[in-house]
This record gives structure tokens, C-alpha cells and sequence, in this order.
């Protein structure tokens, strides 16, 4: 071990207390998700082909949770994100702007018109030619078709409104494209997540794809999969989107965090995301 | 200096209850003068009253308790080691069903839930539970 | 008003006379203890929903005193009577005097 290295190593210890190994990759390796005893959830399936050389399986991060915070997920009503998801749906009808519109003048019913949204964002837009979030179209509709003022990115009516839409897919496999023009921000989210970074070093598969199923104190390490976004965390009692977890992971490392909505974590969620295709939409989950 | 693990945690400790000192005798009312308020001082019966909680929470923010007593008006929760024990105070009515109820609590560390039901001869009767609370790696 | 505040409750639509039904209500809140501090260091003033009661055609079924150890988004299940077809009334109070309400019809038969 080279002088570098062990100074690494004992800077991730300290983060992490230690982490634990060898333990099981979940309490329970057969818990099913299953909400309100109607709708079965993918929580773990093959790897992509891309994540081949690396993963067998991919594994949402709803296993890795203790049975309580999986049971608040099952139904949904024990599950506290779907109030924000009522919320976002009286946005959707609320007329705001110039334009004298709402989300539903056009869009009708989310049923319909959102279905699979969730499932295949981020996705390249070819009149802007651009890579969009669903929160990157809900500002745009915002701006351009309502002549409304955009939400802040990361914010409670923004997490409202992309929570609602992510319901409308739930169960729904994710199947975001990596080729054609989203290609070369793929291999950009995909350079962030192999970059190491901060006072700690470690980059996304330092924890995520190299320490999945283990602990990093009393926490359970799951493989950092994003399918369940937004996700309503126990530790503050709010819905998270998903650019403002990796904000977090990054400020966690003592690292510099891109700003949210900026285009490098763009494609940063369209690699994590495309790390996730096969597993079920489930936004809005219930993490710790 | 080098210090082993078991050091290094007793320093932590000490430094713990220094800085916990103060904050302890700033304290309003403490659990055991909130069950004396409830009871009037009344002698407390073990049994009679179930609390159930998990063993150990993920997030002390948001930990389920569920608390019954088939013969209680009223069930007091109380969270032995927050800085203000007091949880909630169920009232059953005359349209009650069973008399039992649930909600989602914050707990500011390990430490016992306790329940105090008081039924309707008059009589009370308390049960407790142990909640670990860990804590995460990542505050993310 | 504290923002964004929406009750939510399950309850069944229909039952048997007599019947003990389980109730679920929700509340977004934030329920600020009145234990954190802002980045300046200065207090965050208490700020929660204090008192929840649930009444069936005027009859109290519960009547829950709530203090700051209670989670953001307040939750609580419980269970009322039925005895006839009427109406569940919910009510959330909260520090700064607003009251929230919900109900819910029950049918018998």
C-alpha cells in the first residue's frame, strides 16, 4: 500500500466510522414491494448490459432498508411523500402566468399524459438540443407555455410537482436512453460517477458500487440507484430530489458539489438513472 | 499521544456530559414530573397497557409507537429521554373503538418510550419499551 | 397559516352498524419544536399542531393532546364506531390558531 493510498483509506474510515463487511445485502434477501396489496415493484433484476463488467444485479435501494421504513412504502397512505403528491396534484390544476393557464389546460389528466415521463427522463429534448430533468420540461412549461416564473430548482413546489408525475409511472420499468444524442453526456455522468472527489476521496462507486450491502456506520449501503426519486426521508420528513442527494453525497465527501440543475449533474442523473433500467419507477419512496 | 479505541471514546463521553450538563438543568418539566401530573401521584401498575416500537429505529426522526389499554380513557406517551419527554396524550371518547392508537414520534437518542393509561376506576397502569436509535453514516 | 398545510385521511365509505372501523390521518406540517436553532444561532420558535380530535355525528371518538416530540407530518390511526350512517369530522389545531378540518361520509347498510 503506498503512503497515498493508506491516507485515503484512513480518510474514508473516518467518514465512515468503518464499514462493516460481509453483511447480508439485505435483512430480508426475499422482502417483496408490493404497495396497497395490488401494485409488485422490480426492487431487483439483472444489470443493464452497459453495467455488465461491474454489477449482476442491480438492487433498488428500498431493500436496503429495516422493515418499518420498507412497510411505510407498502401502502400508501402510511406513506408520508403522497401528501406532497396531493399537493403537486393542486398544482397541476392551478391556473398561474400570463398565459391564464395550468398544467392541466394542456396536459389533461397525469394519468394519461404523464405516464412513463419518470421512466425515461432525463431525455434529449431535439428542438432545444438539449438533455432535460423532469424538473428542466416543468420549468419550461413554466416559462414558455404559461408565462409563469419558473420554480426554484430544488424546492418544495418542484418536488411536489416531480413527485406526482413520478407516481404516474410507478411500476412502470426505468428506460432512459444512453445512445444516439444523449451519448456524450452519458459518458460525462459516467467520468463524475468514477471521479473521486473532496477531502475524502471517494467517488460514487467507492460506496455505491464497491461497498453496496455494507455498512458505513449504522447506515446500510445500497447501490445509490435512484428509481425511487423523489424520495421522502425519514431524517427530515421531506420529499429529496435526486439532484439535491448527490449534492448531499458530494458536501458528505468534503467535496465541491456542482449546483443543482446545472448541466453536469444532468448527465450525472441520466448515468445513475441509466445504472437503474430494468428496476421500477417508485417515486415516491420512503428512505431513511 | 496515541490513544486506543476504548480512550478515545471515553474522552468523547466526557465531553458529552459537559456539554449535556447544562441543558439538563435548563429542562421544563422532566418525565417523571409529567407522569405525577397525569397520575396526581397516584400509585402505577405495571401491565395493563401495551406500547409497542421497534427494538431499533433506522431514524430517530420518524419512529411508529402504537399504544393500547382495552379499559383506558386516556394513554400518555412519554419519551423518557428527549429534552421534552412529552409525545402525545390520547383521549378516548365515547366513539372509540378499541382503545388503541398510533403515530410516528421523534427521539433524540436510544432511550425508553414509556406509556401511562388511565382507566376508567380510576386506576393506572404504564408499560415501556427500548428504542435504539442509530445513527446514519451520511447526513446527505 | 403555516404553508402548504393538507390534511389527509383514509377512512371506509361504507360499514356495518356497530362496526369498529380503523381510521388513518395525515397532516403536512412542519411541527418546529422550538429546540433547533437558525445558522445565527438564535432559536427557532415552537410551531406545531397542538391538539388533533376526531368526532362521529357529534360523539367524540378521540381527543389527542400533541407536543413537540410528535414527527413532521403528523400521522395517527386509531378506531371509531360506527353506529349509523353520518359523518367523521377531523379537526387539527394548530400554535398559531389556525384549525384545519376534514370529513368523511360513513353509510350504513
Amino acid at each position: 500500500m503506498t503512503k497515498l493510498t493508506s491516507i485515503r483509506t484512513i480518510a474514508a474510515l473516518a467518514f465512515a466510522g468503518s464499514i462493516a463487511l460481509g453483511g447480508a445485502v439485505t435483512a430480508d434477501e426475499n422482502a417483496e414491494l408490493v404497495i396497497n396489496g395490488e401494485l409488485a415493484l422490480v426492487t431487483k433484476t439483472a444489470a443493464p448490459d452497459h453495467l455488465k463488467d461491474s454489477l449482476d444485479e442491480i438492487y433498488s435501494g428500498w431493500v436496503y432498508r429495516e422493515t418499518d421504513t420498507q412497510a411505510m412504502q407498502m401502502d400508501d397512505f402510511d406513506n408520508p411523500g403522497m401528501v406532497f403528491v396531493d399537493l403537486g396534484m393542486d398544482a397541476w390544476n392551478k391556473v398561474e402566468g400570463t398565459e391564464n393557464k395550468s398544467c392541466a389546460s394542456c396536459h389533461n389528466d397525469p394519468a394519461e399524459s404523464m405516464k412513463g415521463v419518470r421512466a425515461t427522463y432525463p431525455k434529449w429534448n431535439e428542438a432545444a438540443g438539449e438533455l432535460r430533468t423532469v424538473e428542466g420540461q416543468v420549468n419550461h412549461c413554466r416559462t414558455k407555455n404559461m408565462g409563469a416564473e419558473p420554480y426554484k430548482y430544488v424546492s418544495g413546489d418542484m418536488a411536489n410537482m416531480v413527485a406526482m408525475i413520478a407516481v404516474q409511472s410507478r411500476g412502470m420499468p426505468v428506460n432512459v436512453a444512453i445512445d444516439g444524442p444523449v451519448k456524450a453526456a452519458w459518458e460525462q455522468g459516467k467520468e463524475i460517477y468514477y471521479t473521486r472527489t473532496g477531502v475524502l476521496d471517494l467517488s460514487c462507486a467507492s460506496c455505491h458500487e464497491q461497498n453496496y450491502g455494507n455498512y458505513i456506520r449504522a447506515d446500510h449501503l445500497s447501490q445509490g440507484q435512484i428509481n425511487g426519486f423523489p424520495a421522502y426521508r425519514l431524517k427530515d420528513a421531506r420529499l429529496h430530489q435526486v439532484q439535491d442527494r448527490f449534492w448531499g453525497c458530494i458536501r458528505d465527501v468534503r467535496g465541491e458539489p456542482y449546483d443543482r440543475g446545472s448541466p453536469e449533474f444532468t448527465a450525472l442523473e441520466l448515468y445513475v438513472a441509466s445504472r437503474g433500467n430494468g428496476l421500477s419507477v417508485e417515486g415516491a419512496s420512503v428512505r431513511n | 499521544m496515541e490513544l486506543n479505541r476504548r480512550e478515545t471514546l471515553a474522552l468523547g463521553l466526557g465531553a458529552a456530559a459537559i456539554v449535556a450538563l447544562p441543558v439538563r438543568f435548563a429542562a421544563a418539566a422532566t418525565g417523571d414530573e409529567m407522569i405525577a401530573a397525569f397520575t396526581g401521584g397516584a400509585a402505577v401498575a405495571e401491565g395493563g397497557v401495551t406500547i409497542t416500537a421497534p427494538e431499533i429505529a433506522e431514524n430517530g426522526n420518524t419512529v411508529p409507537v402504537a399504544v393500547a389499554s382495552e379499559n383506558a380513557v386516556s394513554i400518555m406517551v412519554l419519551a423518557m429521554g428527549n429534552p421534552t419527554p412529552g409525545v402525545a396524550t390520547f383521549n378516548f371518547g365515547e366513539g372509540a373503538g378499541a382503545h388503541s392508537a398510533s403515530t410516528r414520534m421523534r427521539l433524540a437518542g436510544t432511550q425508553d418510550v414509556v406509556a401511562i393509561a388511565k382507566m376508567a376506576d380510576g386506576s393506572f397502569a404504564r408499560a415501556a419499551a427500548t428504542v435504539k436509535v442509530t445513527i446514519g453514516g451520511c447526513g446527505g | 397559516m403555516a404553508d402548504g398545510v393538507k390534511p389527509r385521511v383514509k377512512a371506509p365509505a361504507k360499514a356495518a352498524a356497530g362496526e369498529a372501523v380503523v381510521l388513518k390521518t395525515l397532516i403536512s406540517h412542519v411541527m418546529e419544536s422550538g429546540q433547533r436553532k437558525n445558522k445565527d444561532g438564535s432559536l427557532i420558535p415552537r410551531s406545531i399542531i397542538n391538539r388533533f380530535t376526531c368526532e362521529f355525528n357529534g360523539t367524540m371518538v378521540v381527543d389527542v393532546e400533541m407536543h413537540p416530540a410528535i414527527s413532521t407530518n403528523p400521522y395517527f390511526e386509531f378506531e371509531a364506531v360506527i353506529p349509523a350512517t353520518g359523518e367523521l369530522k377531523f379537526t387539527w389545531y394548530d400554535d398559531d390558531g389556525s384549525v384545519y378540518n376534514d370529513a368523511k361520509m360513513v353509510t350504513v347498510g
